[in-house]
Protein backbone atom coordinates (compact mmCIF):
# COMPACT_ATOMS: atom_id res chain seq x y z
CA UNK A 1 0.00 0.00 0.00
CA UNK A 2 2.92 2.17 1.02
CA UNK A 3 4.44 1.05 -2.48
CA UNK A 4 1.03 2.61 -4.27
CA UNK A 5 1.26 5.72 -2.36
CA UNK A 6 4.67 6.63 -3.25
CA UNK A 7 4.18 5.65 -6.71
CA UNK A 8 0.72 7.81 -6.96
CA UNK A 9 2.69 10.77 -4.73
CA UNK A 10 6.12 10.84 -6.95
CA UNK A 11 4.28 9.95 -10.55
CA UNK A 12 2.02 12.60 -9.98
CA UNK A 13 5.00 15.50 -8.70
CA UNK A 14 6.72 14.23 -11.72
CA UNK A 15 3.52 14.57 -14.31
CA UNK A 16 3.87 18.59 -13.32
CA UNK A 17 6.92 18.05 -14.73
CA UNK A 18 5.92 16.18 -17.44
CA UNK A 19 3.39 18.91 -18.52
CA UNK A 20 6.65 21.33 -18.88
CA UNK A 21 8.48 19.00 -21.08
CA UNK A 22 4.78 18.34 -23.23
CA UNK A 23 5.20 22.18 -23.69
CA UNK A 24 8.56 21.74 -25.07
CA UNK A 25 8.87 18.41 -26.65
CA UNK A 26 4.95 18.15 -28.16
CA UNK A 27 4.05 21.73 -28.77
CA UNK A 28 7.19 23.49 -29.40
CA UNK A 29 9.05 20.62 -30.80
CA UNK A 30 11.83 22.22 -28.71
CA UNK A 31 14.06 19.40 -26.86
CA UNK A 32 14.89 21.17 -24.05
CA UNK A 33 17.56 20.32 -21.73
CA UNK A 34 17.20 22.94 -19.57
CA UNK A 35 14.83 20.95 -17.58
CA UNK A 36 18.03 18.84 -15.80
CA UNK A 37 18.68 22.61 -14.19
CA UNK A 38 15.45 23.70 -13.62
CA UNK A 39 14.15 20.79 -11.82
CA UNK A 40 16.93 21.13 -8.98
CA UNK A 41 16.72 24.91 -9.12
CA UNK A 42 13.21 24.54 -7.75
CA UNK A 43 14.38 21.89 -5.36
CA UNK A 44 17.27 23.97 -4.02
CA UNK A 45 14.89 26.96 -3.42
CA UNK A 46 12.56 24.98 -1.65
CA UNK A 47 15.24 23.54 0.74
CA UNK A 48 17.00 27.36 1.00
CA UNK A 49 13.41 29.19 2.04
CA UNK A 50 12.26 26.01 4.35
CA UNK A 51 15.38 25.36 5.98
CA UNK A 52 14.87 29.14 7.08
CA UNK A 53 11.14 28.55 8.05
CA UNK A 54 9.72 30.71 5.26
CA UNK A 55 6.34 29.76 4.28
CA UNK A 56 6.33 26.66 2.07
CA UNK A 57 3.59 27.70 -0.27
CA UNK A 58 5.75 30.86 -0.96
CA UNK A 59 8.74 28.52 -1.95
CA UNK A 60 6.24 27.10 -4.72
CA UNK A 61 5.42 30.38 -6.15
CA UNK A 62 8.71 31.91 -6.06
CA UNK A 63 10.19 28.55 -7.79
CA UNK A 64 7.40 28.95 -10.37
CA UNK A 65 8.64 32.75 -11.21
CA UNK A 66 12.51 31.66 -10.92
CA UNK A 67 11.76 29.04 -13.26
CA UNK A 68 9.98 31.28 -15.44
CA UNK A 69 13.07 33.87 -15.82
CA UNK A 70 15.08 30.51 -16.74
CA UNK A 71 12.76 29.70 -19.43
CA UNK A 72 13.01 33.09 -21.06
CA UNK A 73 17.26 32.82 -20.81
CA UNK A 74 16.87 29.66 -22.65
CA UNK A 75 14.17 31.37 -25.23
CA UNK A 76 16.53 34.17 -25.44
CA UNK A 77 19.81 32.20 -26.18
CA UNK A 78 18.36 30.43 -28.79
CA UNK A 79 16.02 32.98 -30.62
CA UNK A 80 17.88 36.15 -30.41
CA UNK A 81 21.57 34.75 -30.21
CA UNK A 82 20.61 32.05 -32.68
CA UNK A 83 22.34 29.00 -30.75
CA UNK A 84 20.82 25.31 -31.56
CA UNK A 85 17.75 24.58 -29.51
CA UNK A 86 20.18 21.27 -27.82
CA UNK A 87 22.98 23.27 -27.15
CA UNK A 88 21.10 26.37 -25.64
CA UNK A 89 19.34 23.97 -22.91
CA UNK A 90 22.92 22.45 -22.70
CA UNK A 91 24.42 25.81 -21.10
CA UNK A 92 21.31 26.80 -19.20
CA UNK A 93 21.43 22.75 -17.85
CA UNK A 94 25.24 23.69 -16.76
CA UNK A 95 25.10 27.44 -15.81
CA UNK A 96 21.88 26.48 -13.54
CA UNK A 97 24.00 23.85 -11.78
CA UNK A 98 25.89 26.40 -9.99
CA UNK A 99 23.11 28.75 -9.72
CA UNK A 100 21.31 25.78 -7.37
CA UNK A 101 24.07 24.56 -5.49
CA UNK A 102 24.46 28.67 -4.49
CA UNK A 103 20.94 28.84 -3.63
CA UNK A 104 21.21 26.18 -1.13
CA UNK A 105 24.50 26.89 -0.31
CA UNK A 106 25.30 23.38 -0.74
CA UNK A 107 25.63 20.26 -2.57
CA UNK A 108 23.08 18.05 -0.33
CA UNK A 109 20.27 20.35 2.14
CA UNK A 110 17.76 18.26 4.16
CA UNK A 111 14.41 19.85 5.73
CA UNK A 112 13.29 17.22 8.22
CA UNK A 113 11.53 18.41 10.80
CA UNK A 114 10.83 21.82 9.25
CA UNK A 115 7.19 22.93 7.97
CA UNK A 116 6.42 22.00 4.20
CA UNK A 117 2.80 22.06 2.05
CA UNK A 118 2.23 18.60 3.13
CA UNK A 119 3.28 18.74 6.85
CA UNK A 120 1.87 21.59 8.30
CA UNK A 121 -0.63 22.94 11.51
CA UNK A 122 -3.22 23.42 9.07
CA UNK A 123 -2.44 20.40 6.98
CA UNK A 124 -2.27 17.98 9.98
CA UNK A 125 -5.62 19.08 11.70
CA UNK A 126 -7.59 18.93 8.35
CA UNK A 127 -5.76 14.98 7.89
CA UNK A 128 -5.88 13.89 11.32
CA UNK A 129 -6.23 10.04 12.80
CA UNK A 130 -6.48 7.21 9.87
CA UNK A 131 -6.46 10.24 7.06
CA UNK A 132 -2.90 11.30 7.79
CA UNK A 133 -1.05 8.65 5.64
CA UNK A 134 -2.99 10.11 2.68
CA UNK A 135 -2.58 13.93 3.08
CA UNK A 136 0.40 14.13 0.78
CA UNK A 137 -1.06 11.95 -2.60
CA UNK A 138 -4.43 14.10 -2.04
CA UNK A 139 -2.58 17.86 -1.79
CA UNK A 140 -0.51 16.60 -4.96
CA UNK A 141 -2.83 15.16 -6.55
CA UNK A 142 -5.15 19.00 -5.97
CA UNK A 143 -1.61 21.08 -7.22
CA UNK A 144 -1.23 18.75 -10.36
CA UNK A 145 -4.77 18.96 -11.17
CA UNK A 146 -4.81 22.53 -10.70
CA UNK A 147 -1.57 22.53 -13.19
CA UNK A 148 -3.27 20.42 -15.84
CA UNK A 149 -6.12 22.58 -15.76
CA UNK A 150 -4.60 25.71 -16.18
CA UNK A 151 -2.48 24.28 -19.15
CA UNK A 152 -5.59 23.24 -20.78
CA UNK A 153 -7.49 26.51 -19.96
CA UNK A 154 -4.04 28.38 -21.64
CA UNK A 155 -3.69 26.30 -24.45
CA UNK A 156 -7.51 27.31 -25.06
CA UNK A 157 -6.63 31.12 -25.24
CA UNK A 158 -5.52 33.17 -27.86
CA UNK A 159 -2.01 33.34 -26.60
CA UNK A 160 -2.08 29.45 -26.54
CA UNK A 161 -3.21 28.92 -30.20
CA UNK A 162 -0.33 30.86 -31.51
CA UNK A 163 1.87 28.79 -28.72
CA UNK A 164 0.29 25.66 -30.41
CA UNK A 165 0.89 27.09 -34.08
CA UNK A 166 4.66 27.61 -33.45
CA UNK A 167 5.40 24.61 -33.06
CA UNK A 168 3.03 23.66 -35.84
CA UNK A 169 4.36 25.67 -38.79
CA UNK A 170 6.11 28.71 -37.96
CA UNK A 171 5.20 30.14 -41.04
CA UNK A 172 1.32 31.12 -39.66
CA UNK A 173 2.96 32.99 -36.86
CA UNK A 174 4.62 34.90 -39.39
CA UNK A 175 1.77 35.42 -41.53
CA UNK A 176 -0.42 36.60 -38.45
CA UNK A 177 2.05 39.46 -37.76
CA UNK A 178 3.73 38.00 -34.98
CA UNK A 179 7.02 37.52 -33.78
CA UNK A 180 7.51 33.69 -33.70
CA UNK A 181 10.43 33.81 -31.12
CA UNK A 182 8.63 35.85 -28.59
CA UNK A 183 6.04 33.18 -28.73
CA UNK A 184 8.83 30.23 -28.26
CA UNK A 185 10.13 32.28 -25.37
CA UNK A 186 6.74 32.18 -23.90
CA UNK A 187 6.46 28.51 -24.15
CA UNK A 188 10.02 28.01 -22.71
CA UNK A 189 9.37 30.01 -20.33
CA UNK A 190 5.94 28.44 -19.06
CA UNK A 191 7.49 24.86 -19.45
CA UNK A 192 10.76 25.88 -17.20
CA UNK A 193 8.06 27.65 -14.13
CA UNK A 194 5.83 23.80 -14.33
CA UNK A 195 9.48 22.14 -14.32
CA UNK A 196 10.80 24.30 -11.13
CA UNK A 197 7.79 23.79 -9.61
CA UNK A 198 7.59 20.48 -9.55
CA UNK A 199 10.89 20.24 -8.63
CA UNK A 200 9.97 22.57 -5.64
CA UNK A 201 7.25 19.99 -4.38
CA UNK A 202 9.55 17.03 -5.05
CA UNK A 203 12.18 18.40 -2.45
CA UNK A 204 8.84 19.44 -0.26
CA UNK A 205 7.82 15.53 0.05
CA UNK A 206 11.56 13.99 -0.20
CA UNK A 207 12.59 16.46 2.33
CA UNK A 208 15.67 17.10 0.81
CA UNK A 209 17.74 18.90 -1.63
CA UNK A 210 20.51 17.36 -3.41
CA UNK A 211 22.55 18.49 -6.67
CA UNK A 212 22.49 15.14 -8.17
CA UNK A 213 18.83 15.50 -8.65
CA UNK A 214 18.89 17.07 -11.96
CA UNK A 215 20.44 14.46 -14.24
CA UNK A 216 17.82 12.51 -15.94
CA UNK A 217 15.00 14.70 -15.35
CA UNK A 218 13.94 15.38 -18.57
CA UNK A 219 13.90 11.92 -19.80
CA UNK A 220 11.51 11.18 -16.70
CA UNK A 221 9.62 13.59 -18.46
CA UNK A 222 10.00 12.76 -22.00
CA UNK A 223 8.96 9.21 -20.93
CA UNK A 224 5.70 10.13 -19.11
CA UNK A 225 4.47 12.26 -22.27
CA UNK A 226 5.30 9.54 -24.53
CA UNK A 227 4.04 6.75 -22.66
CA UNK A 228 0.95 8.96 -21.79
CA UNK A 229 0.55 9.57 -25.75
CA UNK A 230 0.95 6.82 -27.56
CA UNK A 231 -0.91 4.91 -24.84
CA UNK A 232 -4.34 7.59 -25.16
CA UNK A 233 -3.98 8.81 -28.41
CA UNK A 234 -7.13 6.60 -29.43
CA UNK A 235 -9.25 8.10 -26.51
CA UNK A 236 -10.42 11.12 -28.78
CA UNK A 237 -12.13 13.08 -25.76
CA UNK A 238 -9.34 12.33 -23.24
CA UNK A 239 -7.16 15.66 -23.01
CA UNK A 240 -3.41 15.26 -23.88
CA UNK A 241 -2.41 16.98 -20.60
CA UNK A 242 -4.52 13.86 -18.65
CA UNK A 243 -2.41 11.43 -20.85
CA UNK A 244 0.68 12.89 -19.82
CA UNK A 245 -0.03 13.20 -16.21
CA UNK A 246 -1.41 9.02 -16.19
CA UNK A 247 1.96 8.54 -18.27
CA UNK A 248 4.21 9.86 -15.54
CA UNK A 249 2.29 7.73 -12.99
CA UNK A 250 2.78 5.03 -14.97
CA UNK A 251 6.50 5.35 -15.44
CA UNK A 252 7.20 5.85 -11.94
CA UNK A 253 5.54 2.66 -11.47
CA UNK A 254 7.43 0.86 -13.86
CA UNK A 255 10.76 2.26 -11.89
CA UNK A 256 9.01 1.41 -8.77
CA UNK A 257 8.50 -2.41 -9.82
CA UNK A 258 12.65 -2.39 -10.89
CA UNK A 259 13.55 -1.47 -7.72
CA UNK A 260 10.88 -4.04 -6.02
CA UNK A 261 12.53 -6.41 -8.19
CA UNK A 262 15.41 -6.20 -6.94
CA UNK A 263 17.54 -3.88 -8.08
CA UNK A 264 19.56 -1.78 -5.99
CA UNK A 265 18.43 1.53 -5.69
CA UNK A 266 21.65 3.20 -6.86
CA UNK A 267 21.21 1.94 -10.38
CA UNK A 268 17.96 3.85 -10.44
CA UNK A 269 19.81 5.83 -13.66
CA UNK A 270 20.74 3.00 -15.59
CA UNK A 271 16.56 1.94 -15.01
CA UNK A 272 15.16 5.20 -16.13
CA UNK A 273 17.50 5.10 -19.33
CA UNK A 274 16.81 1.60 -20.58
CA UNK A 275 13.18 1.95 -19.77
CA UNK A 276 13.38 5.04 -21.66
CA UNK A 277 14.77 3.24 -24.68
CA UNK A 278 12.55 0.43 -24.64
CA UNK A 279 9.28 2.73 -24.88
CA UNK A 280 11.11 4.69 -27.38
CA UNK A 281 11.02 1.20 -29.42
CA UNK A 282 8.08 -0.13 -28.66
CA UNK A 283 6.01 3.31 -29.35
CA UNK A 284 7.96 3.96 -32.36
CA UNK A 285 7.58 7.46 -31.68
CA UNK A 286 10.39 8.77 -34.12
CA UNK A 287 8.82 6.86 -36.67
CA UNK A 288 5.59 7.79 -36.96
CA UNK A 289 6.76 11.43 -36.72
CA UNK A 290 8.83 11.12 -40.28
CA UNK A 291 5.96 9.52 -41.95
CA UNK A 292 3.51 12.33 -40.99
CA UNK A 293 6.00 14.48 -42.32
CA UNK A 294 5.83 13.19 -45.72
CA UNK A 295 2.14 13.24 -45.18
CA UNK A 296 2.41 16.72 -44.15
CA UNK A 297 3.97 17.87 -47.99
CA UNK A 298 2.00 15.34 -49.56
CA UNK A 299 -1.24 16.93 -48.24
CA UNK A 300 -2.32 13.66 -46.88
CA UNK A 301 -3.84 12.81 -49.95
CA UNK A 302 -1.75 10.11 -52.18
CA UNK A 303 -3.97 11.50 -56.03
CA UNK A 304 -2.14 14.50 -55.84
CA UNK A 305 1.44 13.26 -56.32
CA UNK A 306 0.13 10.87 -59.11
CA UNK A 307 -1.26 13.23 -61.55
CA UNK A 308 1.08 15.86 -61.03
CA UNK A 309 2.97 14.82 -64.35
CA UNK A 310 -0.18 14.28 -66.35
CA UNK A 311 -0.67 18.32 -65.53
CA UNK A 312 2.57 19.05 -65.94
CA UNK A 313 1.49 20.74 -69.62
CA UNK A 314 -0.45 23.07 -67.69
CA UNK A 315 2.94 24.85 -66.05
CA UNK A 316 2.61 22.65 -63.08
CA UNK A 317 6.42 22.51 -61.59
CA UNK A 318 7.99 20.04 -60.15
CA UNK A 319 9.96 19.64 -56.99
CA UNK A 320 12.98 20.19 -58.32
CA UNK A 321 13.01 23.63 -59.81
CA UNK A 322 11.52 25.21 -56.16
CA UNK A 323 15.01 23.85 -55.11
CA UNK A 324 16.90 25.76 -57.41
CA UNK A 325 15.31 28.99 -56.64
CA UNK A 326 15.04 28.60 -52.84
CA UNK A 327 18.53 27.49 -52.58
CA UNK A 328 19.99 30.74 -53.26
CA UNK A 329 18.70 32.89 -50.39
CA UNK A 330 19.65 30.08 -47.75
CA UNK A 331 23.11 29.87 -48.65
CA UNK B 1 0.60 51.66 -53.83
CA UNK B 2 3.36 49.55 -53.17
CA UNK B 3 6.95 50.99 -54.40
CA UNK B 4 10.16 48.91 -54.95
CA UNK B 5 13.17 51.34 -55.32
CA UNK B 6 16.66 51.08 -56.07
CA UNK B 7 16.57 47.40 -55.18
CA UNK B 8 19.91 46.13 -54.83
CA UNK B 9 20.10 41.84 -53.81
CA UNK B 10 23.23 40.13 -53.87
CA UNK B 11 23.56 36.27 -53.08
CA UNK B 12 26.92 34.60 -51.15
CA UNK B 13 28.47 38.33 -51.59
CA UNK B 14 32.18 37.88 -51.15
CA UNK B 15 32.43 34.33 -52.26
CA UNK B 16 33.37 32.96 -55.35
CA UNK B 17 29.94 31.93 -56.02
CA UNK B 18 28.45 35.87 -55.26
CA UNK B 19 25.53 36.39 -57.95
CA UNK B 20 23.88 40.11 -58.20
CA UNK B 21 20.16 39.50 -58.83
CA UNK B 22 18.99 43.06 -58.64
CA UNK B 23 20.63 45.85 -59.92
CA UNK B 24 18.75 48.84 -59.37
CA UNK B 25 15.23 47.17 -59.67
CA UNK B 26 12.22 49.60 -59.60
CA UNK B 27 8.56 48.15 -59.87
CA UNK B 28 5.53 50.29 -58.66
CA UNK B 29 2.11 48.53 -58.03
CA UNK B 30 -0.94 50.60 -57.93
CA UNK B 31 -4.20 50.28 -55.79
CA UNK B 32 -6.35 47.52 -56.77
CA UNK B 33 -3.95 46.12 -59.52
CA UNK B 34 -3.86 42.37 -59.90
CA UNK B 35 -0.78 41.37 -60.93
CA UNK B 36 0.80 37.66 -62.49
CA UNK B 37 4.23 37.43 -62.75
CA UNK B 38 6.34 35.17 -64.64
CA UNK B 39 9.42 33.92 -65.66
CA UNK B 40 11.96 30.97 -65.56
CA UNK B 41 13.55 29.54 -62.54
CA UNK B 42 16.59 32.35 -60.84
CA UNK B 43 14.85 35.13 -62.79
CA UNK B 44 14.18 36.72 -59.43
CA UNK B 45 10.70 36.11 -58.68
CA UNK B 46 10.42 34.79 -55.56
CA UNK B 47 13.23 36.90 -54.37
CA UNK B 48 11.07 40.02 -55.09
CA UNK B 49 8.20 38.87 -53.17
CA UNK B 50 10.69 38.01 -50.26
CA UNK B 51 11.72 41.07 -50.60
CA UNK B 52 8.28 43.07 -50.49
CA UNK B 53 7.78 40.79 -47.56
CA UNK B 54 11.05 41.19 -45.96
CA UNK B 55 12.03 37.41 -45.56
CA UNK B 56 15.47 38.54 -47.01
CA UNK B 57 17.47 41.09 -46.59
CA UNK B 58 18.45 43.76 -49.01
CA UNK B 59 21.82 45.65 -49.74
CA UNK B 60 20.56 48.49 -51.06
CA UNK B 61 16.91 50.52 -51.86
CA UNK B 62 13.26 50.75 -50.11
CA UNK B 63 10.32 49.23 -50.25
CA UNK B 64 7.03 51.58 -49.51
CA UNK B 65 3.38 51.29 -48.98
CA UNK B 66 1.35 53.62 -49.42
CA UNK B 67 3.90 56.00 -49.11
CA UNK B 68 4.85 54.51 -45.58
CA UNK B 69 8.84 52.93 -45.95
CA UNK B 70 8.62 49.59 -44.13
CA UNK B 71 12.25 48.51 -45.26
CA UNK B 72 13.36 48.37 -41.82
CA UNK B 73 10.49 46.33 -40.86
CA UNK B 74 11.13 43.16 -39.95
CA UNK B 75 8.83 40.29 -41.71
CA UNK B 76 6.11 39.58 -39.27
CA UNK B 77 5.55 43.26 -38.62
CA UNK B 78 4.91 43.69 -42.71
CA UNK B 79 2.32 40.87 -42.31
CA UNK B 80 0.28 42.82 -40.66
CA UNK B 81 -1.11 44.30 -43.68
CA UNK B 82 0.04 41.14 -45.67
CA UNK B 83 -1.07 38.14 -46.50
CA UNK B 84 0.55 35.50 -48.59
CA UNK B 85 -0.44 31.98 -49.78
CA UNK B 86 2.55 29.49 -50.56
CA UNK B 87 3.08 27.03 -52.62
CA UNK B 88 3.33 24.16 -50.46
CA UNK B 89 -0.18 24.26 -49.00
CA UNK B 90 1.52 22.69 -45.28
CA UNK B 91 2.84 26.52 -44.99
CA UNK B 92 -0.89 28.26 -44.64
CA UNK B 93 -2.29 26.24 -42.14
CA UNK B 94 -1.40 24.28 -38.95
CA UNK B 95 -1.98 20.46 -39.29
CA UNK B 96 -2.72 19.56 -35.94
CA UNK B 97 -5.40 21.87 -35.29
CA UNK B 98 -8.68 21.66 -36.30
CA UNK B 99 -10.57 23.85 -39.27
CA UNK B 100 -12.28 26.36 -36.36
CA UNK B 101 -8.80 26.86 -34.70
CA UNK B 102 -7.42 27.42 -38.01
CA UNK B 103 -9.83 30.18 -39.13
CA UNK B 104 -9.56 31.95 -35.40
CA UNK B 105 -6.36 32.43 -35.73
CA UNK B 106 -6.70 34.13 -38.85
CA UNK B 107 -9.56 36.12 -37.65
CA UNK B 108 -7.76 37.59 -35.26
CA UNK B 109 -5.01 38.79 -37.17
CA UNK B 110 -3.62 42.57 -36.30
CA UNK B 111 -5.81 42.41 -32.74
CA UNK B 112 -3.96 40.66 -29.39
CA UNK B 113 -3.48 37.77 -29.07
CA UNK B 114 -4.02 37.24 -25.25
CA UNK B 115 -6.10 35.44 -23.02
CA UNK B 116 -9.26 35.42 -23.94
CA UNK B 117 -10.68 32.40 -25.25
CA UNK B 118 -9.09 31.06 -28.78
CA UNK B 119 -12.54 30.61 -30.51
CA UNK B 120 -14.93 33.28 -30.91
CA UNK B 121 -18.63 30.82 -30.92
CA UNK B 122 -20.52 33.81 -32.05
CA UNK B 123 -18.49 33.70 -35.57
CA UNK B 124 -18.42 30.10 -36.47
CA UNK B 125 -22.13 30.22 -38.60
CA UNK B 126 -19.79 32.91 -40.37
CA UNK B 127 -16.51 30.58 -40.80
CA UNK B 128 -19.28 27.62 -41.88
CA UNK B 129 -20.75 30.22 -44.83
CA UNK B 130 -17.56 31.06 -45.99
CA UNK B 131 -16.31 27.53 -46.13
CA UNK B 132 -19.89 26.07 -47.63
CA UNK B 133 -19.22 28.78 -50.46
CA UNK B 134 -16.45 27.20 -51.35
CA UNK B 135 -18.34 23.83 -52.49
CA UNK B 136 -15.61 21.39 -50.91
CA UNK B 137 -17.89 20.25 -48.01
CA UNK B 138 -15.06 21.41 -45.54
CA UNK B 139 -18.24 23.00 -43.69
CA UNK B 140 -19.06 19.47 -42.45
CA UNK B 141 -15.18 18.89 -41.23
CA UNK B 142 -14.97 21.74 -39.52
CA UNK B 143 -13.66 20.18 -35.97
CA UNK B 144 -11.09 18.12 -37.70
CA UNK B 145 -7.22 18.43 -37.82
CA UNK B 146 -6.36 20.41 -40.67
CA UNK B 147 -3.47 17.95 -41.33
CA UNK B 148 -5.86 14.95 -42.52
CA UNK B 149 -7.21 17.61 -45.06
CA UNK B 150 -6.16 16.91 -49.18
CA UNK B 151 -3.96 19.75 -50.55
CA UNK B 152 -5.93 21.05 -52.47
CA UNK B 153 -8.38 21.65 -49.07
CA UNK B 154 -5.54 22.96 -47.46
CA UNK B 155 -4.89 25.11 -49.98
CA UNK B 156 -8.46 26.51 -50.02
CA UNK B 157 -8.10 26.99 -46.68
CA UNK B 158 -4.99 28.93 -46.71
CA UNK B 159 -6.23 30.99 -49.01
CA UNK B 160 -9.39 31.79 -46.85
CA UNK B 161 -7.19 32.39 -43.66
CA UNK B 162 -5.28 34.71 -45.79
CA UNK B 163 -7.86 37.05 -47.09
CA UNK B 164 -10.10 36.63 -44.00
CA UNK B 165 -8.92 40.14 -42.42
CA UNK B 166 -8.62 42.84 -44.20
CA UNK B 167 -4.97 43.44 -45.41
CA UNK B 168 -3.51 45.77 -48.38
CA UNK B 169 -1.36 43.07 -50.58
CA UNK B 170 -2.04 39.55 -51.10
CA UNK B 171 0.88 37.87 -51.99
CA UNK B 172 0.42 34.36 -54.07
CA UNK B 173 3.76 32.33 -54.63
CA UNK B 174 2.74 29.74 -57.22
CA UNK B 175 0.24 28.50 -54.67
CA UNK B 176 -1.72 26.43 -57.35
CA UNK B 177 1.75 24.82 -58.52
CA UNK B 178 1.73 21.81 -56.12
CA UNK B 179 -1.72 21.04 -56.73
CA UNK B 180 -3.63 18.48 -59.84
CA UNK B 181 -5.06 20.48 -62.56
CA UNK B 182 -8.37 20.19 -61.55
CA UNK B 183 -7.61 21.49 -58.25
CA UNK B 184 -5.72 24.61 -59.41
CA UNK B 185 -7.93 25.41 -61.84
CA UNK B 186 -10.62 25.05 -58.94
CA UNK B 187 -8.25 27.53 -56.49
CA UNK B 188 -7.74 29.66 -58.97
CA UNK B 189 -11.56 30.86 -59.74
CA UNK B 190 -11.16 30.75 -55.69
CA UNK B 191 -8.07 33.24 -55.90
CA UNK B 192 -9.60 35.41 -58.75
CA UNK B 193 -13.19 35.64 -56.95
CA UNK B 194 -12.09 36.31 -53.41
CA UNK B 195 -9.73 39.31 -55.10
CA UNK B 196 -12.18 40.40 -57.15
CA UNK B 197 -14.89 40.72 -54.69
CA UNK B 198 -12.41 41.98 -51.41
CA UNK B 199 -10.71 44.13 -54.18
CA UNK B 200 -7.36 43.47 -53.05
CA UNK B 201 -4.28 44.33 -54.74
CA UNK B 202 -2.80 40.91 -55.61
CA UNK B 203 0.58 40.03 -56.94
CA UNK B 204 0.57 36.33 -57.95
CA UNK B 205 4.10 34.62 -59.22
CA UNK B 206 2.89 31.91 -61.15
CA UNK B 207 4.66 29.31 -63.71
CA UNK B 208 1.29 28.35 -65.59
CA UNK B 209 1.68 30.58 -68.40
CA UNK B 210 -2.60 30.40 -69.11
CA UNK B 211 -3.53 31.23 -65.44
CA UNK B 212 -1.15 34.64 -66.15
CA UNK B 213 -2.65 35.23 -69.27
CA UNK B 214 -6.19 35.17 -68.33
CA UNK B 215 -6.60 36.13 -64.32
CA UNK B 216 -5.60 39.60 -63.60
CA UNK B 217 -5.20 43.32 -64.97
CA UNK B 218 -1.42 43.31 -65.47
CA UNK B 219 1.23 40.77 -66.21
CA UNK B 220 4.77 41.11 -65.61
CA UNK B 221 7.70 38.78 -66.88
CA UNK B 222 11.03 38.65 -65.41
CA UNK B 223 14.42 37.72 -66.50
CA UNK B 224 17.90 37.81 -64.75
CA UNK B 225 16.72 40.09 -62.19
CA UNK B 226 14.62 42.68 -64.31
CA UNK B 227 11.92 43.36 -65.64
CA UNK B 228 11.61 42.51 -69.38
CA UNK B 229 7.71 42.63 -69.97
CA UNK B 230 4.99 44.94 -68.29
CA UNK B 231 1.72 44.46 -70.06
CA UNK B 232 -1.49 46.22 -68.26
CA UNK B 233 -5.04 47.60 -69.16
CA UNK B 234 -6.07 46.72 -73.25
CA UNK B 235 -2.48 45.46 -73.73
CA UNK B 236 -2.52 43.00 -71.45
CA UNK B 237 -6.06 41.56 -72.57
CA UNK B 238 -4.88 41.01 -76.19
CA UNK B 239 -2.20 38.73 -74.64
CA UNK B 240 -1.84 35.29 -75.68
CA UNK B 241 0.06 32.39 -74.41
CA UNK B 242 2.12 31.74 -77.57
CA UNK B 243 3.24 35.14 -77.56
CA UNK B 244 5.14 34.53 -73.82
CA UNK B 245 6.42 31.33 -74.86
CA UNK B 246 7.39 32.76 -77.74
CA UNK B 247 9.17 35.67 -75.68
CA UNK B 248 10.65 32.79 -73.08
CA UNK B 249 12.30 30.67 -76.31
CA UNK B 250 13.92 34.03 -77.51
CA UNK B 251 15.57 34.79 -73.91
CA UNK B 252 16.42 31.00 -73.60
CA UNK B 253 18.37 30.80 -76.75
CA UNK B 254 20.14 34.59 -75.72
CA UNK B 255 21.42 32.86 -72.93
CA UNK B 256 22.92 29.79 -74.87
CA UNK B 257 20.30 26.74 -73.52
Amino acid sequence: MSLFLSVLEQGMIYAIMGLGVYITYKILDFPDLTVDGSFPLGASIAAAMISRDMNPLLAVFVSFFAGAIVGICTGVIHVKFKVRDLLAGIIMMTALYTVHIRTSGRANLPIYGKATIFDNAIVNRVFSGALAPYATVVIIFIITMLSKYLLDWYLSTKSGFMLRAVGDNETIVTSTGLDKGMIKIIGLSISNALVTMSGCIYAQQQRFYDASMGPGTVVIGLASVIIGLSLFKKISFMRVTSSVVIGSILYKACVALAIKAGLPSTDLKMITAILFLVILIVTMDRKKKRISADQYFDGGDGKTGGNLPAGAAGGDQPAGNEAAEGGAPNA
Amino acid sequence: MLELKHIDKTYNAGTVNEHELFHDFNLSIGEGEFVSVVGSNGSGKTSMLNVICGSIDIEKGSVLINGTDITNQKDFQRHRRIGRVFQDPAKGTCPSMNIVENLSIADNKGRRFGLSRGINRQRIDFYRETLAALGLGLENKMDIPVGSLSGGQRQALALIMATLTPIEFLILDEHTAALDPKTAELIMELTDRIVKEKKITTIMVTHNLRYAVSYGSRMLMMHQGNIILDKSGEEKEKLQVDDILNLFNEISIEVGN
